[in-house]
């Protein structure tokens, strides 16, 4: 691949994260607040896939569980304000050690076992986080817990405000993926992504294969944790629903639309789903009608995704 | 005492019900190396060709005879249309694509039949409660649907040993390539394999009709529980989903009949009834952590290719 700097690919990316920097200010001048809402939940959506890309691009892991994290982290911070703690330094940190934790578990089965097996693991145990939830019948069961109050953080930035808020979501996105970034060219990411081409080499060479993995899905269980208490704030509510498997499968299917092992590709992706939902819903009612196929097509004909076909494009 | 007989009962038919499920997914798995997630819609399409199929001709038998074929079809016709594009193709592609196949299927059945779901009246022959020992009666259709299933699995493990569609079922699933190069025309065989697999699953989904409502989505939950049983039989083994899905069946149904009254002896009873719900729909994962801590293959694994 050529490392010219100027490229479709990076063109593309850098467009995006300008176009996302100045959103507020178009919502601003136009008065559009639907497309300032509109974003802060893709942003958040693109933290969860940019977290479920570090261990599916990289590492290899095909998590079908990650949904579990949003509705982990929504439900810590959901549970803490229902409980009349409020501070968000208080309820953030409860909500990445308890997704922390959940991951630690569920990695430490899931990867005794491989390939489809891993698929349909971490599917099942996303379901068991699932009916668990359902099953808190003091905090709504089924029905979900409502909160009331956003967290607050001493006076230092107010999550009601829309564009503080949207600034603060857009924060942890880019963090989030600077620390994959970090992650993927360091030492650990190097040894990860050795596990995923051949994992059989890195153990003779001496790498405990599972302990690194272990320790990557954890970190990105963590980022998808802090997702979620995003997505709690943002929609002031959390259920079961939210952590059904469908949505660990939409947020599968993020990664791959926008090119799975690319860095900035699940953010490019999310836009897109979520536009593509957004627009499709507008249309017919029955979008799913269209999306279904459009995702099969895809999968057949659009390896790579959308950061894929660009570096194809730049290539030439 | 009198429930427990009860109960055990209907955990076996559970169990043979998912088994019906499982064994078409691992079959598929086994012998196409492909992961079929679209599986539980065809579990719904049963159950919804069934309902309609049997309002139309006024005939329960005649009705479930339709909704058996059309499955059939469907699942030919899908197998035909998509998925052979996918054979070969990284699990994650085949994950993907039938995830989308999911969505498609629940929002044609919501364009067609409408969101609210519908029901599969029993005729009255089936409803009459059966007397199977002296004191404990049982309902017909329940032990109709343990027997129809306990002849299907015979009848499948009498095909897949005993015949040479079987033979070839088998040499395929131990080494595809191997079987082509005898000559063997493959892709018909895959055609054929996954149409059994869909009847399968659309049996399962019209004979737990008449039990649940007919809804959307109803084939998702089922196809979980489905991938739990074919991770604890072993990926690709008949037999071990047939264990597996009674096990899984009988746990998940006498945990949630009993469950609530043995935590009541434990804990207070407000505590007891919080917490019960949510242990007993844990049950069945806590017994897949369990081995696959153990054994990481499954109970039963196939052998090894």
């Amino acid at each position: 691949m050529k490392s010219s700097t100027i490229n479709a690919r990076n063109v593309v990316v850098a467009l995006v994260a300008l176009g996302l920097t100045l959103l507020p200010v178009y919502s601003a001048l136009t008065g559009n607040i639907f497309i300032l809402t509109l974003f802060t939940r893709i942003i958040i959506f693109a933290l969860a896939a940019a977290s479920l890309n570090l261990i599916m691009g990289y590492g290899g892991m095909m998590s079908f569980g990650h949904a579990a994290y949003l509705g982990i982290g929504g439900y810590a911070v959901g549970i803490l304000a229902f409980e009349g703690i409020g501070s968000g330094f208080i309820q953030w940190p409860v909500a990445l050690a308890a997704s922390a934790l959940y991951a630690l578990v569920i990695g430490a089965l899931s990867l005794r076992t491989r390939g489809v097996y891993f698929i349909m693991i971490t599917l099942a145990f996303a379901q068991m986080a699932y009916y668990v939830t359902s099953g808190l019948s003091r905090y709504g069961g089924d029905d979900g817990l409502t909160i009331y109050k956003r967290s607050t953080f001493g006076g230092l930035i107010d999550l009601s405000n829309r564009t503080q808020f949207y600034y603060l979501c857009l924060a942890c996105l880019f963090g989030g993926i600077y620390l994959i970034w970090r992650i993927v060219n360091s030492r650990f990411g190097m040894v990860v992504q050795g596990v995923r081409s051949n994992e059989q080499r890195m153990q003779a060479i001496g790498y405990h294969a599972n302990r690194y993995r272990l320790v990557c899905f954890v970190i990105s269980g963590t980022i998808c944790g802090l997702a979620g208490a995003l997505l709690a704030n943002n929609t002031d509510f959390v259920s079961p629903a939210g952590m059904y498997w469908t949505r660990s499968g939409e947020l599968m299917v993020m990664v791959v639309f926008g090119g799975m092992g690319s860095l900035f590709g699940p953010v490019i992706g999310t836009i897109v789903f979520l536009l593509l939902e957004e627009l499709l819903s507008q249309f017919t009612e029955y979008w799913a009608l269209i999306m279904g196929p459009l995702l099969l097509l895809i999968v057949l004909f659009a390896r790579g995704g959308i950061m894929g076909v660009l570096g194809r494009l730049s290539r030439d | 005492m009198l429930v427990l007989v009860e109960q055990s009962l209907n955990g076996l038919q559970f169990g043979l019900l998912l088994f019906l499920l499982a064994a078409g997914l691992t079959l598929v798995f086994g012998i196409m190396d492909f992961v079929n997630l679209a599986h539980g819609s065809l579990y719904m399409m049963g159950a919804y060709f069934a309902a309609t199929f049997v309002a139309w001709t006024n005939s329960f038998v005649l009705g479930i005879l339709m909704a058996l074929g059309a499955t059939l079809l469907l699942g030919i016709a899908l197998e035909f249309i998509a998925l052979r594009h996918l054979y070969g193709r990284d699990h994650l592609d085949q994950v993907l694509a039938t995830f989308g196949l999911i969505l498609f299927f629940n929002d044609a059945v919501r364009l067609i039949w409408g969101p609210a779901g519908l029901s599969l009246p029993l005729p009255s022959w089936l409803t009459v409660p059966v007397q199977i020992v002296p004191g404990v009666f049982y309902p017909a259709y329940r032990l109709s649907i343990i027997v129809v299933a306990l002849a299907v699995a015979a009848m499948l493990y009498l095909v897949v040993m005993r015949t040479r569609i079987g033979m070839l079922i088998r040499a395929g699933a131990s080494n595809r390539e191997m079987i082509g190069a005898l000559g063997i025309n493959i892709k018909l065989l895959f055609t054929l394999v996954f149409g059994l697999g869909a009847a399968l699953a659309g049996l399962a989904g019209l004979m737990q009709a008449p039990i649940l409502t007919v809804q959307i989505g109803m084939g998702e939950n089922i196809l979980i529980l489905a991938f739990v049983i074919i991770v604890i039989g072993g990926i690709g083994s008949i037999r071990g989903a047939f264990l597996a899905a009674i096990f899984v069946g009988m746990i998940d149904t006498l945990g949630r009949a009993f469950l609530p009254d043995l935590l009541r002896t434990v804990l207070s009873s407000a505590a007891a009834s919080t917490a019960a719900p949510a242990l007993s729909s844990m049950l069945i994962y806590l017994l897949m952590a369990i081995v696959l801590v153990v054994r990481p293959e499954g109970l039963f694994p196939a052998a090894k290719r």
